[in-house]
C-alpha cells in the first residue's frame, strides 16, 4: 500500500470510530442529566432582554416560544410531573414577544392554575395573564371567558368570575353566553349545570387540542361526580326506607326506579360497595373525577398528552 | 500640440497609522509627449514610473503640479474617452468572458452600440482572442490576460495609449507580439506613452524616453542623444592564441583560451578591431554586444546618481 | 451618465449570480418546506402565523446576510484586486461607479426576494389552502423588507468604500444589531442628560432605525400597516440611503488607490 492509501484508509477508520464514539458518549451524557435537557429551556429569563434580542423578529421568537411551552406542559405531564416551574415565564416571554397570540392566553388559562399534575397550581400567575392578555387584546372576548373560569374553577371566586364574564359581554361580537354565563354564576355557582355549562363552552370554541381534550376529561369527570351522587343519594334514601344497604346496584335500581343500569359515561357500571358507596370500575379513566373513588386511591392519570 | 505635458507632478505620501512620515514618490516632474511618438518611460523598479501613471489616470490625486492632455486638463473628464490605459499585471472581473469584458468596457467608454459590437470583434481579432472569445478571464493565462488588457485599451480607438510595463510576465513570443502591436499603433498615428525596465524594448521602439529613478526625472531625449555620451560595449572573438601587439594598442582586455581568443572594446573602436584583424589576417569569429548603450547609459548615470546621493546623504 | 450607471448596475449583478448569490434560495425553500410540514403538527390554529413568521423572517435575515457579504466587498475587493483600474480609467466619474453598485446590489436583493416571496405565498397555501385578503398585507411586510435591505446595502457600501472586508462586515452587522433597538436607544437619549445625551441623541439618530421596518409579528395577526407609515418609510429609506451613499462618495472620492 503506498504512503497515499495508507492514509487515506487510516483516516477513514478514524472518522468511523470517532462518529460513533461521540455519538455513544452524547448519548450517555444525556442519561447521566435527564432532567438538564428539558430545564434549559429558558436560556435568558428576562422577556425584554429576549425581546431585545429578537432584532425585530419577535412574532417568530413568540412562535418558537409558544411551541417549547406546548412541549414542555406535554412531556411533563405525560411522565407525571409534580411541577411545571418554567410554564409560567415560558408562556409570559411568549406573550411578551407577541401579545396578540392569543391562543397562549388560553393554554395559560386552561394549563397554569389547576393544581399538579394537571397543571402548574398558579392560579395567580394565571390570572396575571389573563389580565396582562386582556390589555393587549380588548376586543376578544374569549380571554374574558377564560379568566373567569379561573376564577370560578380553580379559585371558586364567583364573584370575580361573575364580574369577568359581564365585563366580557360588553365586547362588540361576544359571544351571547357569556351574559348567560355572568347569571348563572350569580345564582347557581355551585352546580353541577353550571360547571358542564362552562366545560362544554370551552370545548365547542377552542381549537387547540390539549384544551379540548383536557375539557373533554372535565366534563366526564362532571358526568361521574352527578352519577355518584344521585347513586348514593338514593343508597341514602334507601337506607332511610328499609334500614339496611342495597344488596347491588340492581336492587337499588329497582326499588329507587333509577332508569336503567347506571353506567358511566365509558359503559362501565357502576360498583356498590358493601359500605354502600358508589365507585367507578376504573378510576384511572377519570382524571378529574371527585366522586365514586376508592378509598385510599392514589390518582395515576391516564392523560392523553403528547410527548 | 503635444499630446501630453506634464507640468510638475509630483507625489508624497503620508505613511504610517498615527504619526505620518511623508514618503516622496514622486519629484517635481516636468516633460512633454508629442503626438505620434511612441514614447518610452524607463526607469528600475521602483522608479516612480507607475506612481506617475496612475496620477495621469486619476487613480491617485498629486500633492502638486498638473498636466494636460491633449491639449485639456488631465482631469477633464472629455479626457477618458480619448485615451486607452493597460496596467502593469492587469487583472480583470474573471467571472466575465472575453467577450463580455470588452462589451462591458465599450458601453462603460461610451460606444454606440452598433459600433460596439464591429470594434469588440475587430480588437479580439487584432490581439489574438477569436478562439477564447467564450471563455471566463479566471481561464486565462498571463499572457492571454495581457492581450486582453491591451484589447480594452485601444477598443474605443484612443488617440493616446499608456502602456505600464506592457511586456512583463510575457514569454518571448507574446513580447514580440506586443511590440508589433505597438508598432501598428503608431502607424495608425496614435501616441503610445509606456513604461518599462527592459531596456531592448525601448530601444526598439521609442522615438524618444525619460527616465526616472528614485522619483526623480533624470533625462529626456532621442535614445542616440542620451547614450552618445556614454558608450557600449562589445566582445569580439578570434581564432588565434596571441594577442598582436596592434590590437593591445586598442586598449582591450584580452582572454585567451585554447584557440580562441575573446576580447571586449569599446564600441566605437569596432571597426579599428576589424581592421586590425584583417590585418593580421586573423579569423573573425563573433563580435557579441556586451552591454548596449542604454544599458551602459544606465549604469553609468544612475549609478553616478546613487554614489553621489550616497556621499551627500 | 445615467447609462453608465445602468451598466455598472448590470454587470454588478450578473457578478453576484454568476457568484452563485441565487444558491441561497435553494436553503431557503428547503427551510420553508420544512417548516410548513412540519408547523401542521403543532397546532392548527397558528400554522398560518407560524409561516407567516418563519417565511417573512427568513426573507429578512437571508437577505441582510446576503446584502452584508456581497456589499462589503462591492469597493474594497475592486480596490483590492485592481479591477478598478481599467474601469476608472475610461470616462466613469468615481460617484457613477459607487452608484451603480449600490443599484446593481439592491435590484439582485429585490430579485431575490421576489423568488422568496413567491415560496412563502406557495407554503402559504399549502397550509391555508386558500387566500385571504389580509394575505396582501404579506407584500407590504415584503417591501419594507426590501426598504431594509437598500438601507443596509448604503452602509455596507459605505463601509466598504474605506475599510477593509472583515471590518466592514463587523461594523455593517454591528449596526443592523443596534438599529432593531434603536428606539430604545433613542428613548435613553432623551433621558440622558449633558455630554452623554448628547452623545446618545446623535448616534440614535446616525444608526438605522429599523423598528418602524418590522411589520411582521403585525401583519401576522392581520392588523393593518397605515399608509402614512408606507409613505414615511419609503422616504426614511431613501434619505438614510442617500446619506450614506453620499458618505460612500466623499470618501471614495479622496480615496489615492493603491
Amino acid at each position: 500500500m503506498n504512503p497515499r492509501q495508507k492514509t487515506t484508509t487510516i483516516a477513514s477508520i478514524c472518522l468511523v470510530v470517532s462518529l460513533a464514539a461521540s455519538s455513544f458518549l452524547l448519548h450517555r451524557i444525556d442519561r447521566l442529566r435527564p432532567q438538564a435537557t428539558l430545564d434549559e429551556v429558558l436560556y435568558l429569563s428576562s422577556p425584554t432582554v429576549i425581546k431585545r434580542a429578537s432584532l425585530g423578529y419577535e412574532g417568530l421568537m413568540a412562535c418558537i416560544y409558544w411551541t417549547r411551552a406546548v412541549q414542555y406542559f406535554g412531556y411533563r405531564h405525560h411522565f407525571d410531573a409534580e411541577s411545571y416551574n418554567l410554564l409560567a415565564p415560558l408562556l409570559e416571554i411568549t406573550t411578551h414577544l407577541d401579545p396578540h397570540l392569543v391562543v397562549a392566553y388560553e393554554f395559560g388559562s386552561s394549563f397554569l392554575a389547576p393544581a399538579p399534575p394537571h397543571g402548574a397550581g398558579q392560579p395567580q400567575a394565571a390570572i396575571q395573564l389573563m389580565e396582562y392578555g386582556i390589555q393587549n387584546n380588548p376586543d376578544n372576548w374569549r380571554l374574558y371567558y377564560d379568566l373567569g373560569f379561573v376564577y370560578y374553577m380553580e379559585l371558586k371566586d364567583y364573584k370575580k368570575a361573575a364580574d369577568t364574564f359581564e365585563r366580557g359581554s360588553h365586547v362588540p361580537n361576544a359571544h351571547p353566553f357569556l351574559k348567560i354565563l355572568a347569571a348563572q354564576m350569580a345564582q347557581h355557582a355551585g352546580e353541577y349545570q353550571t360547571a358542564r355549562m362552562l366545560w362544554s363552552a370551552t370545548f365547542q370554541t377552542t381549537q387547540d387540542e390539549q384544551i379540548k381534550q383536557n375539557a373533554v376529561e372535565h366534563l366526564r369527570a362532571l358526568r361521574v361526580d352527578e352519577d355518584v351522587q344521585h347513586l348514593e343519594e338514593a343508597v341514602t334514601r334507601f337506607g332511610e326506607r328499609t334500614g339496611r344497604l342495597p344488596a347491588s346496584l340492581a336492587e337499588l335500581v329497582a326499588a329507587e326506579g333509577l332508569a336503567g343500569t347506571p353506567a358511566d359515561p365509558d359503559g362501565h357500571p357502576y360498583k356498590l360497595t358493601p359500605e354502600g358507596r358508589v365507585e367507578v370500575r376504573v378510576p384511572d379513566d377519570f382524571p378529574f373525577a371527585t366522586k365514586g373513588l376508592p378509598r385510599g386511591y392514589k390518582p395515576a392519570p391516564k392523560f392523553h398528552a403528547m410527548p | 500640440m503635444p499630446a501630453i505635458e506634464i507640468l510638475g507632478l509630483e507625489k508624497t505620501y503620508s505613511v504610517g497609522f498615527w504619526r505620518k512620515r511623508p514618503k516622496r514618490a514622486l519629484f517635481p516632474l516636468r516633460f512633454t509627449v508629442e503626438d505620434g511618438e511612441v514614447f518610452g518611460f524607463l526607469g528600475p523598479n521602483g522608479a516612480g514610473k507607475t506612481t506617475t501613471l496612475k496620477l495621469l489616470m486619476g487613480l491617485v490625486y498629486p500633492t502638486g503640479g498638473s498636466a494636460r492632455i491633449l491639449g485639456r486638463e488631465w482631469t477633464d473628464p472629455w479626457v477618458k474617452a480619448q485615451i486607452g490605459f493597460l496596467p502593469e499585471q492587469p487583472y480583470f472581473y474573471d467571472y466575465l468572458t472575453a467577450h463580455e469584458l470588452l462589451e462591458y468596457y465599450g458601453q462603460l467608454s461610451g460606444v454606440p452600440a452598433k459600433q460596439r459590437k464591429q470594434r469588440v470583434e475587430k480588437v479580439l481579432d487584432q490581439v489574438g482572442l477569436r478562439d477564447v472569445r467564450g471563455v471566463q478571464l479566471r481561464k486565462f493565462s498571463k499572457g492571454m490576460l495581457q492581450r486582453v488588457g491591451i484589447g480594452q485599451a485601444i477598443l474605443h480607438d484612443p488617440k493616446l495609449v499608456f502602456f505600464d510595463e506592457p511586456m512583463s510576465g510575457l514569454d518571448p513570443m507574446g513580447r514580440r507580439e506586443v511590440r508589433d502591436l505597438m508598432e501598428q499603433l503608431k502607424h495608425e498615428g496614435k501616441t503610445v506613452f509606456f513604461s518599462t525596465h527592459i531596456l531592448s524594448d525601448a530601444e526598439a521602439l521609442c522615438d524618444r524616453v525619460a527616465v526616472i529613478h528614485k522619483g526623480e526625472l533624470r533625462d529626456v531625449g532621442a535614445i542616440e542623444d542620451l547614450t552618445s555620451s556614454v558608450l557600449g560595449k562589445v566582445e569580439v572573438i578570434w581564432q588565434g592564441s596571441q594577442v598582436p601587439a596592434s590590437i593591445k594598442a586598442l586598449g582591450a582586455e584580452c582572454h585567451v583560451t585554447g584557440d580562441r581568443v575573446r576580447a571586449i572594446i569599446a564600441e566605437n573602436q569596432q571597426d579599428a578591431m576589424i581592421d586590425a584583424l584583417r590585418r593580421e589576417r586573423l579569423r573573425l569569429i563573433a563580435i557579441i554586444p556586451v552591454r548596449t548603450s542604454l544599458e551602459a547609459y544606465f549604469v553609468e548615470k544612475l549609478r553616478r546618481a546613487e554614489t553621489t546621493a550616497g556621499s551627500v546623504a | 451618465m445615467r447609462t453608465r450607471i445602468g451598466y455598472i448596475a448590470s454587470n454588478t449583478f450578473r457578478e453576484a449570480v454568476r457568484d452563485r448569490v441565487l444558491y441561497n434560495l435553494i436553503a431557503f425553500a428547503l427551510l420553508l418546506s420544512g417548516a410548513a410540514i412540519l408547523v401542521g403538527q403543532i397546532s392548527i390554529e397558528i400554522e398560518k402565523l407560524v409561516v407567516i413568521n418563519l417565511g417573512l423572517t427568513a426573507v429578512s435575515l437571508f437577505g441582510v446576510v446576503i446584502a452584508i457579504f456581497i456589499g462589503i466587498g462591492l469597493v474594497s475587493k475592486e480596490i483590492e484586486k485592481r479591477t478598478l483600474y481599467t474601469v476608472l480609467s475610461r470616462p466613469v466619474r468615481r460617484w457613477e461607479f459607487i452608484v451603480g453598485k449600490f443599484f446593481g446590489l439592491a435590484g439582485t436583493l429585490v430579485v431575490n426576494t421576489f423568488f422568496m416571496a413567491i415560496g412563502v405565498f406557495g407554503a402559504l397555501f399549502y397550509v391555508s389552502h386558500k387566500f385571504v385578503r389580509a394575505d396582501a398585507l404579506i407584500l407590504v411586510a415584503l417591501y419594507f423588507i426590501i426598504l431594509e435591505f437598500l438601507i443596509i446595502c448604503s452602509l455596507a457600501l459605505l463601509f466598504s468604500s474605506f475599510s477593509s472586508p472583515l471590518l466592514s462586515a463587523v461594523f455593517a452587522f454591528s449596526l443592523f444589531v443596534i438599529g432593531s433597538f434603536a428606539e430604545d436607544l433613542r428613548n435613553f437619549a432623551k433621558m440622558a442628560h449633558g455630554v452623554s445625551g448628547l452623545l446618545a441623541t446623535g448616534a440614535a439618530y446616525l444608526v438605522p432605525n429599523f423598528s418602524a421596518f418590522n411589520v411582521i409579528t403585525s401583519i401576522a395577526h392581520e392588523q393593518p400597516v397605515a399608509g402614512q407609515l408606507i409613505l414615511q418609510n419609503s422616504l426614511y429609506a431613501l434619505f438614510y440611503a442617500a446619506m450614506a451613499l453620499s458618505g460612500a462618495v466623499l470618501i471614495f472620492e479622496r480615496r489615492d488607490l493603491k
